[in-house]
């Protein structure tokens, strides 16, 4: 070991110890962060964000916090799909309808039989988890379009539940989520935090809940992949029929990504539920299910933090629309159809961004917004080589 | 606490005749979906892609037709074969711009990029001629007469016509034609094909208009009536995924029989749901489809007339 801090030492006159990208043992391999001196920029970016999770809520007012919440919620739920179609291969345009299973969880047991908070959102995600589980056989008998079809018809046979089911899921009308606790302990996020002197609003002390969430599912998603579970679904992806030759089972990794990829899905719709106080079936239909691909592939397929980027770009890129279609910039497209110039309303502009969104990222980047990261990375790692 | 009643003899209520007449319009019905699933089929035989953009190729057929028909007063049947060309050109347009470049991409990233072309198409339909709802200017209109003492309506015998037309086409020119052998050719092995000196190209773009093409005449089927053409026809062409999954993917006969099967499945559920089984919930019938196929599918992975994917090792 002494022999490998000399020579890194000799190579780079100036500095002391190994060279940053240079493990030494496993553990410090799998170490997701090393020491400040070693990946200094890396825990910038943590700290950074870190401290932004804390101070934006004090800074940004409600409505934008209420996005950014949505955006974080978009988020855990595109992890779930990115756990299933990134890194396990399997195309699923049903997550919708594990997002609305979370939901009317939520509504049922903490609304209607008024569960604690921790207790619902644990039943939700516990749901989650065994519907995907059910539907994961599936996965194994259909394969690439097949499957694509088949979880698109669970999305209009589960919006045709929620339309039915009326005693638990309210019927075609939807049901409130008002009356369900929002108490941790001593936090209650409806009312708002109290923390020391100072009060926060709902949006507040919604964006922290979220996020933090976001920050425990990231890391606990991150830490699957990167384990045994996760090589095998990565085998599986690149290549089925040879993972299954080296002996990995397709069957239980396979639905055990749809499991855990419908948990993310579950936990997301229950959270969606308590930020909007109502939910209704429409809401779980093939439109969020696309949504949810659109995320992970414009963000970066196969990645954890291309997933949140995902989020945040198109959710976010479709309110910061909405909220400036008055602007000069919009006028010549987007009109209210009350005989004004223009093309398109803002849901058309909006759908018709989303679309062009899709197809380009798909034909110019397909590795989406993670890309970029990648790139930029590897620019300074090697640094000044070009390569 | 009241037992349910046990259900009423079938005669009783459903006569024979609303079963004939049921059967007829799941035919009809059936013939529509079977349309949309030949456009489907034929582009996926060629090129190994599930186009979603097809469904919004039927919605602008049905949207060219009433353009030509009602907008600049042309003949019905001139507008409908120019809104048939005009598919037919923004097929290969598409096929030429976007799906080109994509060859030899997973099948998640080609079927994205169609649902993207759904988003983008649709929304420019609805931009230029508006959410409302439009009569698309056939002749049929809602005019009926009696056959076999039932009573159809004349857009439905044109619409089995059309489609017995299609399916004899599709026949005839996979069967006889030189371009046709060369598209069953590159369906089967494109490499090898290719080989052979078959334009891989060609194929592609001839597949994408006869699926612009078809498209066209599903969407003035689906449109035909009163006032029935409107931004969520679209919609309805999704109803025809089950038809060519059931069917098999790849083969255009299965497209032909799922469309019938589903349109059938369809009505039968309309007339017997709320009868014998209502604690199904309502308007069973628009996710029946989905159910049948669910089923099918299970026992038969690659649908009722679909290639058996060989794996081997």
């Amino acid at each position: 070991m002494a022999t490998v801090h000399a020579l890194t030492d000799a190579l780079r006159p100036g500095r002391r110890g190994p060279a940053p990208g240079l493990a030494l043992s496993y553990a410090d391999e799998i170490k997701l962060l090393r020491s400040p001196r070693r990946t200094p920029w890396r825990w910038l970016l943590v700290v950074g964000g870190l401290l932004l999770f804390l101070w934006l809520p004090t800074y940004l007012g409600d409505p934008g916090l209420r996005v950014l919440a949505l955006c974080g919620i978009f988020a855990l739920g595109a992890i779930g799909l990115n756990l299933l179609t990134g890194y396990t291969g399997q195309i699923s345009l049903g997550h919708a309808f594990f997002v609305g299973v979370g939901a009317y969880t939520a509504a049922y047991f903490g609304s209607d039989h008024g569960w604690p908070m921790p207790a619902y959102l644990a039943l939700a995600a516990l749901l989650g988890f065994v519907v995907g589980g059910v539907i994961g056989p599936f996965a194994l008998r259909l394969r690439g379009n097949y499957l694509v079809v088949v979880t698109l018809g669970l999305v209009f046979l589960g919006e045709h539940l929620w339309n039915n089911w009326d005693s638990v899921t309210g019927g075609g009308n939807g049901t409130s989520l008002g009356a369900a606790p929002m108490t941790v302990g001593p936090l209650d996020f409806k009312q708002g935090l109290e923390l020391g002197s100072e009060h926060y609003t709902f949006e507040q002390s919604f964006f922290w809940l979220v996020w933090a969430l976001v920050i425990v599912g990231a890391l606990l998603a991150k830490n699957l992949v990167r384990s045994r579970a996760g090589r095998a679904m990565q085998a599986i992806r690149d290549r089925d029929l040879s993972a299954e030759v080296i002996g990995v089972s397709p069957a239980r990794y396979k639905v055990g990504a749809f499991a855990w990829s419908s948990a993310y899905a579950a936990l997301a719709g229950a959270l969606y539920g308590l930020l909007q106080q109502y939910v209704s079936p429409g809401e779980f239909g093939l439109f969020l299910a696309i949504t949810y691909v659109a995320m992970i592939i414009i963000g970066g397929l196969g990645t954890i933090f291309g997933a949140i980027v995902g989020a945040l770009f198109v959710w976010g890129g479709r309110s910061l629309i909405e909220q400036n279609s008055g602007q000069a910039l919009f006028d010549p497209l987007i009109t209210s159809r009350s005989g004004e110039a223009g093309i398109f309303t803002i849901g058309e502009l909006n759908a018709v961004l989303f679309g062009l969104a899709i197809v380009l990222f798909l034909l110019f980047e397909p590795r989406g917004l993670a890309a970029f990261w990648f790139r930029i990375k590897t620019w300074f790692l090697t640094w000044p080589f070009s390569y | 606490m009241t037992l349910p009643l046990p259900a009423p003899p079938l005669l009783a209520t459903i006569t024979g005749d609303d079963l004939l007449q049921t059967g007829f319009s799941g035919l009809a019905v059936g013939c529509k979906y079977a349309l949309i699933a030949l456009g489907f089929s034929v582009v996926f035989k060629a090129t190994g892609v599930i186009n979603f953009a097809q469904a919004s190729l039927v919605l602008l057929g049905a949207y060219l037709t009433f353009n030509f028909s009602q907008t600049w007063e042309l003949n019905f049947y001139v507008g409908l074969l120019l809104a048939m060309a005009g598919g037919a050109l923004l097929g290969v347009v598409i096929e030429a711009l976007v799906l080109r470049r994509l060859v030899g991409e997973a099948p998640a990233t080609v079927i994205m990029v169609t649902i993207g072309l759904l988003f983008v198409l649709d929304n420019v339909v609805t931009a230029v001629w508006g959410p409302d709802n439009h009569n698309l200017g056939d002749p049929w209109g809602i005019q009926t007469r009696e056959v076999l003492g039932v009573t159809v309506a004349d857009r439905d015998l044109w619409t089995i016509g059309f489609t017995a037309l299609a399916v004899l086409g599709f026949f005839v020119f996979f069967r006889y034609s030189t371009l046709g052998l060369a598209m069953r050719a590159a369906a089967f092995d494109s490499e090898v094909a290719m080989a052979q000196g078959i334009p891989a190209r060609r194929v592609y773009r001839v597949a994408w208009a006869i699926a612009g093409m078809v498209a066209a005449l599903a969407g003035a089927t689906l449109a035909a009536g009163a006032s029935q053409l409107s931004p969520a026809t679209g919609a309805l062409a999704l109803v025809a995924f089950p038809a060519i999954i059931l069917g098999g993917l790849d083969s255009p006969l299965g497209a032909v029989v799922g469309g019938v099967i589903i349109g059938l499945v369809q009505q039968f559920t309309a007339l017997l749901a709320p009868e014998y089984f209502d604690w199904v919930g309502e308007s069973f019938e628009r996710v029946s489809p989905y159910l049948v196929m669910i089923l099918i599918l299970l026992i038969r992975p690659y649908g009722l007339f679909g290639t058996k994917e060989v794996r081997r090792v």
